[in-house]
């Protein structure tokens, strides 16, 4: 499903991903994992086609198609997801207006029909249902006055609205409590299915408890330098970084 | 000296004569106080000139290009041609739900071309037929709120005008029918106008009007027109105004309001086109407790230009007032604004609130902004602000990143941005009906024809009609 084949990525002249590769396929879920400043974050960015990074060298395939030639919303159109680390705050923009706007681009652009009033309302319910999002949504701003938890929360639903192929998660987990992380992982869950993907960025093993990745990769000075399987978070969890740092300094 | 220099100093020397003939074929009709109103004011006129940008009032705004054109002063005194005033206008509906009263190229429409009274006494007619009918009235208020003497344009106007509409609320009347008055030009003759307004709230009344501003084909017009707008004791005005004005017309649309005690004016300018457009809002809280909420918004492009200037006095104390102005500027367009909240010497308690926000999207374009605060009480509670931006990067990427695309990303933001203006409209039809006028502005699908009070089946047919009020 996706293909990222050395790629190279600079912000400013300053390079940030320096020769990364990841391949996921369908029905798979992978963790990416690392210390801060590592790269993880931009590598999502980079793939949702923020321009504030240069890609220099290097490809991503994704279902076939070359991902770099897309604009963000064609991505988006195409299947891809990004759950923000940081959800932006959009103070007039009701949730409920951006959702219809959104699914009716993503709808056309599919050649779907368009969703009637009615179908749409009743759509939405089922997925706020699907994520237990209890918020009444209708008639707020897009994460104007949401809780961290809250926008989060967002997130997932937005995912279970568009009902992409391919997500990549950024930390999703950061900043939530117990029970606002069990609902999450929940929803990612019950979104699952072997005709999608999902990528999740975490600093830490315990979301892990709750969304069963096949495969942990541990980013590294702008490249991914292990993976390994759910083990391989557990042995993080307890061991840190670096041992990491540690083994490649060896290979040197 | 330049041909255009020279139609400029003629069209003053043009005014200048039909203004004394006029007087004195009046004097009968219009007595003594009017008369000597016109003279006064036509000398001023006179030794003022119109204004240039050398004024500091007029600094930003550059009245000379519109005024070195051909204009045919004479041209709202002419009777509509038959052809015109025999089609009747297929007109569905009226859809915001108010009582039309439409004044085409200066002319009044059947229906509105007489006096209207309501059974709980409100009146509404012609101003040409209230200086006479309503002397005592027209007497005790006219030219009483419009007092800025050092104002080419408002001594122009008492001088010159000859129509416009008069509004009279008695006391103690919630008048429940809100009143659409509408100015609209649709000229090949380069109307040059001068209009005057009257309106008057009684004590404890209450009055909802919608205030328009039109033209629909791309033709000069300059159209000068005075609203003079007294708010008695405990009363309450909900002005709104719409200005929707093709880009070869200039409007200098002022407002001059004066308030007694409690009393509540409300006003909510929403301007979606105009080649030159400048707005004056000057209102005195004249009585303790007053209000007055001054808001508005403006989306331009093209080579547009408009200029909303507001004026608030606190001239007692415990009044409160709130200042609103909210614009998109697109392309080579430029807006103006200036915001002046007077809090005279014994306003203690005063509440005030000044703010302008911009978008600018292009760097071709050009926003002024200038919030200015004159306080000379010592117990007041006065802010101010403006702010000139761009969107909001972060937020258009968020919201691509779900599949809107940019130019629907943008039109989000922007709906969001001047959302604050619209709301405040408290006509549920007129709100509603904005923010689809708003967004079709913004997303450049607006003809002229969408914002017109008529609702005709074919837009592109040029408009030709007869109102007939009883359908209304």
């Amino acid at each position: 499903m996706l293909e990222i084949k050395n790629l190279h990525v600079s912000v400013e002249g300053k390079e940030i991903l320096s020769g990364l590769d990841l391949t996921v396929n369908a029905g798979e879920v992978h963790a990416i994992m690392g210390p801060n400043g590592t790269g993880k974050s931009t590598l999502a960015s980079v793939i949702a086609g923020n321009d504030a990074y240069e890609v220099t060298s290097g490809e991503i395939i994704y279902q076939g198609k070359n991902l770099l030639d897309l604009s963000i919303e064609d991505r988006a159109r195409e299947g891809f997801f990004l759950g923000f680390q940081y959800p932006v705050e959009i103070p007039g923009v009701s949730m409920t207006n951006f959702m219809r706007t959104a699914i009716d681009e993503i709808r056309e652009y599919r050649g779907q029909k368009p969703l009637t009033a009615g179908e749409f309302l009743k759509y939405m319910k089922e997925k706020k249902e699907l994520v237990e999002m209890h918020a009444k949504l209708n008639n707020r701003s897009v994460n104007q006055g949401f809780s961290g938890g809250e926008k989060k929360k967002n997130e997932i639903f937005q995912m279970a609205m568009l009902e992409p192929t391919l997500s990549f998660l950024d930390e999703t987990d950061s900043g939530l409590d117990i029970d606002a992380l069990r609902i999450v992982a929940k929803g990612v869950t019950a979104l699952k299915s072997d005709k999608n993907a999902t990528v999740v960025i975490t600093h830490y093993q315990r979301l892990l408890d709750y969304i069963v990745p096949d495969f942990v990769h541990v980013m590294y000075d702008g490249k991914i330098v292990k993976t390994g399987d759910r083990s391989l978070a557990l042995e993080l969890e307890e061991k840190g970084y670096d041992w990491i740092k540690e083994e490649l300094e060896a290979k040197k | 000296m330049s041909k255009a220099n020279e139609i400029a100093i003629n069209l003053k020397q043009n005014l200048l004569s039909k203004i004394e003939a006029n007087i004195k074929a009046n004097a009968d009709n219009e007595g003594a106080y009017l008369s000597d109103m016109r003279k006064k004011a036509m000398e001023e006129f006179d030794r003022l000139g119109f204004p240039t940008i050398k004024l500091e009032s007029w600094r930003k705004t550059n009245l000379k290009t519109f005024l070195e054109r051909d204009y045919n002063i004479e041209a709202i005194n002419e009777p509509l041609n038959a052809k015109e005033a025999d089609t009747t206008l297929m007109c569905e509906s009226n859809k915001y739900d108010t009582d039309l009263y439409t004044q085409f190229n200066g002319q009044w429409m059947k229906g509105a071309e007489g006096v209207t009274t309501y059974e709980n006494g409100t009146i509404v007619c012609p101003m040409s037929i209230a200086i006479i009918a309503f002397s005592e009235l027209i007497e005790t208020h006219l030219g009483k709120y419009a007092t800025d003497s050092d104002n080419a344009l408002t001594a122009l106007n008492t001088a010159d005008f000859s129509e416009g509409y008069f509004v009279y609320v008695p006391d103690n009347v919630e008048h429940n029918r809100s009143l659409q008055m509408v100015n609209l030009i649709d000229s090949k003759d380069g109307i040059f106008a001068n209009m005057r307004n009257l309106v008057i709230v009684g004590k404890n009344s209450k009055l909802r009007m919608l205030h328009c501003d039109d033209s629909v084909s791309n033709n000069t017009s300059f159209i000068n027109n005075i609203t003079e707008i007294s708010i008695a004791d405990g009363a309450k005005l909900d002005f709104y105004k719409l200005q929707n004005k093709d880009n070869e017309s200039a409007v200098i649309s002022s407002t001059f309001v004066k308030q007694g005690a409690n009393s509540n004016f409300a006003s909510n300018t929403i301007i979606l086109n105009g080649g030159l457009v400048k707005n004056d809002t000057k209102v005195i809280l004249n009585g303790r407790g007053a209000n007055a909420d001054v808001i508005g918004l403006y989306l331009m492009d093209g080579h547009q230009f408009v200029d909303n200037h507001v004026h608030i006095t606190h001239a007692v104390s415990n009044c409160t007032s709130k200042q609103l102005f909210k614009g998109i500027v697109d392309e080579f367009a430029r807006s103006v604004f200036n915001g002046h909240t007077l809090v005279a010497k014994d306003a203690q308690q005063t509440i005030a609130y000044q703010n302008n926000n911009n978008i600018q999207l292009t760097k071709t374009s050009k926003i002024d902004t200038n919030p200015f605060l004159e306080i000379y009480a010592d117990d007041v509670k006065c802010s101010h602000g403006a702010t000139v931006g761009q969107l909001d990067t972060a937020a258009l990427f968020y919201i691509k990143q779900r599949g809107i695309c940019e130019r629907n990303a943008k039109m989000l933001l922007m709906l969001a941005f001047v959302g604050e203006v619209i709301d405040k409209i408290e006509l549920p039809n007129l709100r509603a009906s904005m923010a689809e006028l708003v967004g079709k502005r913004l997303k450049g699908e607006l003809s002229s024809c969408d914002q017109c009070s008529i609702t005709c089946a074919d837009p592109d047919k040029p408009i030709q009609f007869e109102i007939d009020m009883s359908k209304v």
